[in-house]
């Protein structure tokens, strides 16, 4: 039997910027997180981080207005909010490693029960690997959420009790936002916040490897 | 006074010996010295230790110096999905790599810089990164040991440079730039201008000039990808 309809890529961005708040300063990073910029709450102004030494990123570079001087990390030309600043890149990971931003947000490959992320190298997969800024993001981030589909292509869980995969960091992730729950992690395990439109925290459990701790009634996530 | 600025960018690497330790600034297609690695690698240079964010973007940045066989090592922090001719050498073995998390590159090169010998941080506690490096608990967090990255020559990219060798840069073309230009025995930056000394404000300049040793204009070669 076919699962039930689960939150898109787009859905899963839209419910984490609801976790920004007015003035925050935020990184965000490849993957899902990355379209999250263009979900932000009506009325509210983020501070976008760049690694590569940008605070005050504003929306994607429109055809014409391209400078490849002013780009994101991902390399895609961008522009500049009224009040941005440039800085070199040691001050740019000093922000991210010390504790200055409010909020970093990262693609995954698992979460552990702890916290502990993997999201640099597939085991297995030719090549070295790429740690970019993931490493003292991870390490530094006063708030650091997860974005990422709840399985694999496979099936497979991806919050597990011990990651498998090369870790990122250890005991570092705050807060998971899937295509089926938002779960934090807290001292006492993994918590279920909100599950998927439809879907029964039971069903979420089928779903994790790590066991997650239901307290009340959980709501639906809601996009509205 | 001593003359800083070369006329050409074969003469500006004339001097870089095979089996150089050198850096390389840039990041995300930005503020790379394209023209000045262009010019090491036509000089034919052999066995260096790249230091660079990446490891090219195709034939592109650094990546003609992997297509080319020139490097041996490289530290990296991001090697890129697209650095074909890094990933085809380091499949061989014929270049080997240490990853990096990126903040780290930056702080091991300002200690270089700095005249520190090392630090402890919490990044890559736990990981690999950590294999092999001391690790201790300081104010009950598990950190590990990182020691700097020095180099013999940097190979940098600014937009303006005055004769004395004080430099600015455009929007995000800064990034990795200034700390390597800290960071090296001899720092060589090619720029878009040459101006005359005085014409940058003091508080403008990013990069005193005490940290450079050559310069040379060249036109902006770029390489999307």
């Amino acid at each position: 039997m076919p699962d039930k309809p689960r939150l898109t890529r787009e859905q899963i961005a839209q419910r984490a910027a609801r976790e920004l708040t007015d003035g925050a300063y935020v990184n965000l990073g490849w993957g899902i997180p990355n379209l999250i910029a263009d979900y932000l709450p009506k009325g509210i102004t983020v501070y976008f981080h760049s690694e590569n030494g940008i605070l005050g990123m504003g929306r994607r570079a429109k055809p014409g207005e391209e400078d490849y001087d002013l780009v994101d990390a991902m390399k895609v030309p961008v522009t500049i909010i009224p009040g941005a600043s440039f800085f070199n890149q040691a001050d740019a990971h000093l922000m991210t490693r010390g504790g200055h931003l409010d909020v970093a947000v990262l693609g995954g490959f698992q979460v552990s029960e702890k916290g502990d992320l993997a999201n640099w190298k597939i085991p297995g997969s030719k090549g070295i690997g790429n740690i970019g800024g993931a490493m003292d993001i991870s390490a530094g981030a006063k708030n650091l959420i997860v974005c990422m589909e709840h399985t694999t292509k496979d099936g497979a869980a991806k919050i597990v009790k011990q990651c498998s995969y090369p870790l990122t960091g250890i005991a570092c992730v705050n807060t998971i936002i899937t295509d089926l729950a938002v779960i934090d992690v807290t001292k006492a395990g993994l918590v279920l916040r909100e599950v998927a439109p439809g879907w029964s925290p039971e069903e979420v459990q089928a779903k994790t490897e790590a066991q997650l701790q239901v307290r009340g009634r959980v709501p639906e996530i809601n996009l509205g | 006074m001593k003359q800083k600025v070369f006329s050409s960018l074969d003469a500006a690497v004339a001097d870089i010996p095979d089996g150089s330790r050198i850096m390389f600034g840039g990041f995300g297609g930005a503020g790379f010295p394209n023209n000045l690695i262009q010019a090491l690698s036509r000089k034919g240079i052999k066995d260096i230790t790249a230091i660079s964010n990446n490891c090219g973007t195709r034939e592109g940045e650094l990546g003609i110096m992997f297509k080319n066989g020139q490097v041996r090592h490289v530290i990296a922090a991001f090697p890129g999905p697209h650095a074909n001719y890094f990933q085809e050498r380091y499949a061989k073995g014929e270049v080997t790599c240490e990853v990096v998390p990126q903040g780290i590159l930056c702080e091991r090169m300002r200690a270089a810089a700095a005249g520190l010998l090392g630090f402890y941080t919490t990044v890559g506690v736990g990981t690999e990164v950590a294999n092999g490096k001391e690790e201790r608990v300081i104010n009950g967090k598990r950190c590990i040991l990182e020691k700097p990255i020095h180099a013999d020559f940097a190979l940098i990219k600014a937009e303006k440079a005055d004769a004395l060798g004080n430099l600015t840069y455009r929007l995000a073309a800064r990034n990795f730039n200034p700390i390597m230009a800290m960071a090296a025995n001899t720092t060589i930056v090619e720029v878009d201008e040459i101006v005359p000394v005085g014409s940058i404000e003091p508080e403008n300049v990013i990069t005193p000039a005490i940290f450079v040793h050559r310069i040379v204009q060249a036109k902006g070669l770029r390489y999307a990808g």
